[in-house]
């Protein structure tokens, strides 16, 4: 499948089924537009009444379909293997309380809607035991201390990373733990023992202070920027391991992009900022109408952060991050997150659930880790949930960059978990466009230099 | 060639559909707690190369 696209002055052409993506002169775009538009197998020979430039660039794209990067056959679905049922990632809710309000949480200000509730140690190490043993071979396991705000809880947090290396080890397993924070409680102890422990350090601010203020406020309405800030720039300094800061855009800040920028201009290089998913009722939920705003704001970032790319200080916006050479492979992104399949999150109690997400659907509940088993036939379920079986994804161009989407969105907007949420999809396609075409402007900025080197010397 | 250039040349080849490895993050666990997307992953094989 062919996916034409003009943004920023670049003419880019992704073959989906192979992944390549070419950047072409303005005439080699419009020749690809017609070559697409013939039947196919393309013709080597160029249509007749060819300019010679025009038959040159017939030329060029012919042996890009020779060489299997343009009109190359897509995957074969149908042979296509599922998730594999083995349970390798866990979101453990550590705490269903919170010491913040944010105006647009999805666990119901930390509780979940269930009552305020902080996990005990015996649940959690009953979790990392089920976690153990659910996820057979696979050595390489992962644990996100999640919320609510782990941090109200860090002393069963601390025990459950000794507990787990003390139990990963003769298993021949890893387990790379996460923390997801607001960042209020934290302090020189705990941002030692995340910077010595933790795998990954996500870090919740949503971008220009008043933002954050507004969306959140600690339980007396004040607000938080003046707080997390130093301290997470603290952590940040002292760490050698993976991090992000991580907000949300809703319909009240559309600007977005002023929120990554702003975060970065706060010194962090390396941002992750959301759509807020709310019911369409919510005042701050994204609305389709919001649509074309939304996807300006996007090429607006993606060209600032061309520009700092080319000051020399480009940072990463996780949305934009795609690797073209050395991403995951095709088994990976046929099946997307892996939600209910191979990733569920534990509440406090030790309710297992698909994800984080579904911890609001009791109707979703797949055991407890206290009677150590999963609801297979709803694990089934979510092992279905692929590309290769969904209708609407496999006509998609950018099916093998988003694996299929989310399937908490898809449940809370459409009530199934395999019908697309269609905003959501179009969002992604959008950040695809905008990756895509920050690669073609890097590539041409790394020539540039190179040239200017060649030059120099 | 003067009027394509081409960023990649890495292909998802055929064979890979049934293979996976599994020991790779999953996206939920990184920075991505509302809006899925799996290009941005690493993949855990080619780390170690």
């Amino acid at each position: 499948m062919l996916h034409q696209f003009e943004q920023n002055g670049y003419n880019i052409a992704l073959d989906s089924a192979s992944g390549a993506v070419h950047v072409l002169s303005p005439l080699a775009a419009s020749v690809l537009r017609q070559m697409a538009s013939l039947p196919l197998p393309p013709s080597k020979q160029p249509p007749e009444g060819y300019s010679e430039e025009k038959a040159e660039c017939w030329d060029d794209l012919y042996s890009l379909y020779e060489d299997g990067t343009l009109f190359s056959d897509d995957i074969d679905m149908e042979n296509a293997s599922y998730a594999s049922g083995l349970i390798k990632s866990m979101c453990l809710h550590v705490s269903h309380d919170c010491n913040m309000r944010c105006r647009y949480c999805f666990a119901g200000t930390g509780d979940f809607h269930r009552g305020r509730q902080l996990m005990d140690l015996e649940t959690g190490k009953k979790a990392i035991d089920f976690l153990l043993k659910e996820s057979g071979p696979i050595k390489n396991l992962e644990l996100d201390f999640f919320g609510g705000e782990p941090l109200l809880n860090f002393d069963v947090v601390k025990e459950l990373v000794r507990y787990g290396r003390e139990k990963e080890a003769p298993l021949g397993k890893n387990i790379r733990f996460t923390i997801t924070t607001n960042g209020a409680l934290l302090d020189d102890d705990s941002i030692a023992f995340i910077n010595e422990h933790m795998y990954n350090a996500v870090l919740s601010v949503d971008g220009r202070r008043e933002v954050n203020d507004l969306n959140r406020p600690f339980e007396d309405g004040s607000g938080s920027y003046d707080t997390i800030i130093p301290k997470f720039k603290r952590l940040v300094k002292d760490r050698n391991a993976d991090w992000y800061v991580r907000g949300t855009y809703t319909r009240d800040n559309l600007d977005f992009a002023e929120d990554v920028l702003s975060l970065n201009d706060e010194g962090f290089d390396q941002i992750s900022v959301e759509p807020v998913v709310l019911p369409e009722d919510n005042p701050m939920a994204l609305r389709e109408e919001d649509l074309p705003v939304i996807e300006a704001e996007y090429e607006r970032l993606a060209k600032e952060m061309i520009e700092r790319y080319r000051e020399g200080r480009p940072f990463t916006f996780f949305h934009f991050m795609i690797d073209l050479d050395a991403g995951p492979c095709v088994y990976k992104r046929l099946k997307g997150c892996g939600c209910g399949a191979e990733y569920v999150a534990v509440t406090p109690g030790g309710d297992i659930y698909p994800c984080h997400q579904f911890v609001e659907y009791p109707e979703y509940k797949m055991g407890n880790v206290n009677e150590g088993k999963v609801d297979r036939a709803a694990q089934r379920k979510f092992m279905r949930c692929a590309i290769t079986r969904n209708s609407e994804c496999k006509l998609c161009w950018a099916k093998y960059f988003c694996g299929g989407g989310c399937p908490a969105n898809n449940y809370g907007f459409n009530r199934d978990i395999e019908k697309p949420y269609k905003l959501g999809c179009d969002i992604e396609r959008k950040r695809v466009e905008c990756a895509l075409m920050i690669k073609a402007a890097e590539a041409e900025i790394d020539e540039e230099r190179e040239n200017s080197l060649i030059a120099g010397i | 060639m003067k009027n394509v250039k081409t960023l990649n040349k890495s292909t998802y080849a055929k064979k890979s559909v049934n293979a996976g490895c599994g020991e790779c993050q999953v996206s939920c666990q990184s920075a991505c707690k509302t809006s899925c997307t799996v290009a941005n992953q690493k993949c855990e094989k080619k780390n170690k190369k």
